[in-house]
Parts: C-alpha cells; structure tokens; sequence
C-alpha cells in the first residue's frame, strides 16, 4: 500500500538519523535514570509504594516530552519540513511516521526504565506494563502533534510543554489508576479509548497544521 | 448558511442581529432580575444555608463556559471548512469569553469550597478539577496564538487547537471521575431532589441571564476586533 509505504519511509529516516547522530535516546536514558535518582531523595523514608507508582508517571511524561521537543527539531534546523510538505504523500504520513518514530525511542527508553524503576523502588504488575504501553500510544500521538504546532510557532520548545501537559493529564490518570488500584480494567479501557479518539483526531488534522 | 465576501458581510450582520445597546440592556435586566431573586426571594438551601446562593452563578457560569468553549470549536470547524477568516476571529472570541467565564467557575467554586469545607480548593469536586485543566488548555491555546504572526497558518494552528478542547472536555471529565475512585473514596453529595419552586425559578433566570450577558460580550469584543482590524485595513491604506 502507498500509505504505508510512505509512511515507513519517514519512519526509516528518523530511526537512521537517530542510528547515525544519537542525538536524543541516550539524552533520554540518562534523563529517566536522573529524575529516579531525584525521586527517591524527593520520597521521604516511609512513603509508600503508591507514590513511587505516581512518580513512574511523571517521569514517563516528563521523558517523552524531552524525546518529543527534539522530534521536529532536525527538520526545522535543516529546512526539511518544506521539502516534507512538498513531498507527494498525504500529510498525515508525516505525523503518523513521526508518532512511530518517537514511539520507538520512547520505547526503547523504557526498556531500560522500568527495570530500572524495579530496582530502585517496587516491582511492577502486568497491568502497569500493559498501561504504559496504551498511554505509549497517546503520549507519541499527542505529543508529536503538539510538537509540530509547537515548532511551526516563533516560541518553539517553550510553547511544548504548555500544549502536551493538560492534554496528557488524562492520560497520567488512567496509567496511575491502573498502577494502584486492584482490578485495573477500567482504566486501561479509558487509555484504549483516548488512544483511539485522539489518534483519530491527530490524523484527520494534521493536515491543517502543516498547511500555509 | 449565506457565504458572502467579508465586504457584504457587516450590512447582514445589521439585519438579522439583535443590535448591541438591546442586549446590553437584557443583560443589565436579566441580571439584575437574577441577583434579587437569589438574595430576596429563594429561601435557604436546608443543608447548606446562605452559602448554597452562589450556586445559582456558580453552575450557570460554568454552562455558559462550556457554551462558549463549543462555540469557539463550532466557528474553528466553520473556519476548516470553509476558510473563512471571519470564523477564525469568532472562534477566538468565543474562546476567550469561555476562558474568562472558566476563571469565574474557579473563583466562584472556591469561594464556594472556602464556605464548606474550609479550604479554598478542593480536588474532590470534579467540575472544578476540570475547569481547572480546561484553564489550562485554555491559556495554552493564547501561548499558542500569540507566537504566530496573524494569517492563515496562525488561524489554522488555533482552529486546530479549539477543536482539540471539545475533545478533551468529556475525555477530562471522565478521567477525573476515574481517577476519584482512588484519590478520594468519599464522594460528597450534593443538594438532594428538594430543588423545585421559587428555586428553579432563580436558577433558569440566573441562567438566562449568563447566557445573555456572555453573548452581549461576545458580540462587544468582536465588535470591537473588527473595527480594530478595518482601521488597521484604513491606515495601510492611506499609509
């Protein structure tokens, strides 16, 4: 299909730049691993496992965010974004392949992330996991939205975070509901659906963001 | 929908709008009509006493902020649709009227929560949660407009962003009731089915009377946009 085609082939590019200049994974490795370090100094001595579950959260936002201010950085810096634009393919592709590609990075951060999280605070339930995958999705599908909003603007990686972060809080609060609480169906569904609603959204309009 | 060129556009305004001094004076009306109903005649809620009064506001502005907030994303949608830069300007408007009505629901609810509970925020009442993370979005919305120069890509990134709002609205609100189940197990209820008579009558009036005076702003503010831009349009001109 020439969709997927498309979009593969942007994916590709980001994944190849990341290989070749290895600008943005390791920034976020060292990243998630600081801010556990500085969590559990901000954790008082007897604090509960619950907080912990929270602040695995933060970090992943605060992570993805630092992945998604560099995500449209390379295009704007080497004027590719017009040559994207021009490029005969649905807009769209640019976003979903952009999506894929810091879905990938943000991945890979937490391969090492959660381990690391295991080690440091608590062990992690499956459905924890299974949470972080579904807002994975949100978090890449929002965020690289908001980031190119945020890019096409003359305040750049200022503007990022204020645009992602009240779109992220519902995303915040279905991943620590399923963290704490016993029978955590019910907030995985909610992640599935806002996964669902806000991709839908992001791809039918992104074309305007990108559009003169 | 009539789609005339923006030259035609201010003499069909004149002719099937309300003019401006007749909704100002509904607005001065119904408002003063709604606060001596709700200072004079309701009489006091059984559980919460005097305090219970500010509801009247408290809920009506909190309507009329989510009208306003849907407003602005109808016109955004108009504005995709048929890029018409008129709707972009409404868009804006009605967004900034719903910001300034959601930062009334959050004064209000806390002096409301200040009254009750003794705190002035309170995180277990979900309607002021989400006027909170709506302010938020809001405000980005004017970051966002703000920092691209006037034209179609700045109208399109807003009209984008306004559409992402009523998305996000029910999408909030039902996390924040999800996220109740584990933040705060108590739920406090509220007034029971006694709300009949003298006090639905204030509420629809004070609603009425909202609605009203949010419109007449709207229509101020964009009144006033408008001639900004025509006598900016003048001087280039002459210029």
């Amino acid at each position: 299909m020439r969709y997927a085609a498309d979009v593969g082939a942007l994916a590709r590019k980001d994944l190849l730049l990341e290989l070749r200049a290895r600008d943005t994974l390791p920034a976020m490795l060292l990243f998630v691993v600081s801010v556990f370090v500085v969590f559990h100094f901000a954790l008082p001595a007897r604090s509960s496992d619950l907080a912990a579950s929270g602040l695995l959260w933060v970090a992943i936002v605060f992570t993805a965010l630092l992945g998604l201010g560099r995500a449209f950085v390379p295009e704007r810096e080497q004027r590719t974004f017009d040559g994207l634009v021009l490029a005969p393919c649905d807009r769209s592709a640019i976003w979903l392949a952009k999506a894929l590609a810091t879905l990938v990075f943000l991945a890979a951060a937490e391969v090492v992330a959660l381990p690391v999280f295991a080690l440091f605070f608590h062990g992690l339930d499956a459905a924890t996991v299974g949470a972080v995958v579904l807002a994975d999705l949100g978090i890449c599908a929002v965020g690289t939205f908001a980031g190119a909003m945020a890019v096409a603007t003359r305040a750049r990686d200022l503007l990022l975070p204020l645009l992602f972060l009240p779109l992220a809080i519902p995303l915040v609060i279905g991943g620590v509901g399923a963290s704490v609480v016993a029978a955590p169906g019910r907030y995985l569904a909610f992640l599935a659906l806002y996964d669902a609603l806000f991709g839908v959204l992001c791809w039918a309009s992104f074309e305007y963001v990108v559009a003169e | 929908m009539k789609a005339q060129g923006p030259a035609t556009i201010p003499l069909v305004d004149r002719a099937y709008r309300i003019p401006l001094p007749a909704l100002a004076a509904a607005s001065l009306v119904l408002v003063t009509l709604a606060l001596g109903l709700v200072f004079f005649v309701v009489p006091n809620d059984a559980d919460q006493g005097f305090s219970q009064r500010i509801f009247y506001f408290h809920v009506s502005i909190a309507f009329t902020a989510y009208l306003c907030f849907g407003l602005g994303a109808w016109k955004a949608l108009v504005h995709l649709w048929r890029r018409d830069p008129r709707a972009d300007l409404e868009s804006y408007v009605a967004v900034h009227q719903g910001l300034i009505f959601g930062s009334l629901v959050l004064v209000t609810g806390s002096i409301w929560a200040k009254i009750s509970w003794g705190h002035w925020w309170i995180w277990s009442e979900n309607q002021l949660v989400l006027f909170l993370v709506l302010f938020l979005f809001y405000a980005a919305y004017f970051m966002l407009r703000f920092s691209v120069d006037p034209g179609p890509q700045r109208a399109n990134l807003s009209a984008v962003y306004a559409l992402f709002g009523v998305v996000l609205i029910p999408v909030s609100f039902l996390a924040i009731r999800l996220a109740q189940r584990f933040i705060h197990p108590v739920v406090f209820t509220r007034h029971g089915p006694s709300f009949g008579g003298w006090m639905l009558v204030a509420y629809c009036v004070a609603q009425a009377a909202v609605i009203v005076l949010a419109y007449t702003l709207y229509r101020l503010e964009l009144a006033g946009k408008r001639l900004d831009g025509r006598l900016r349009e003048l001087r280039e001109a002459f210029a």
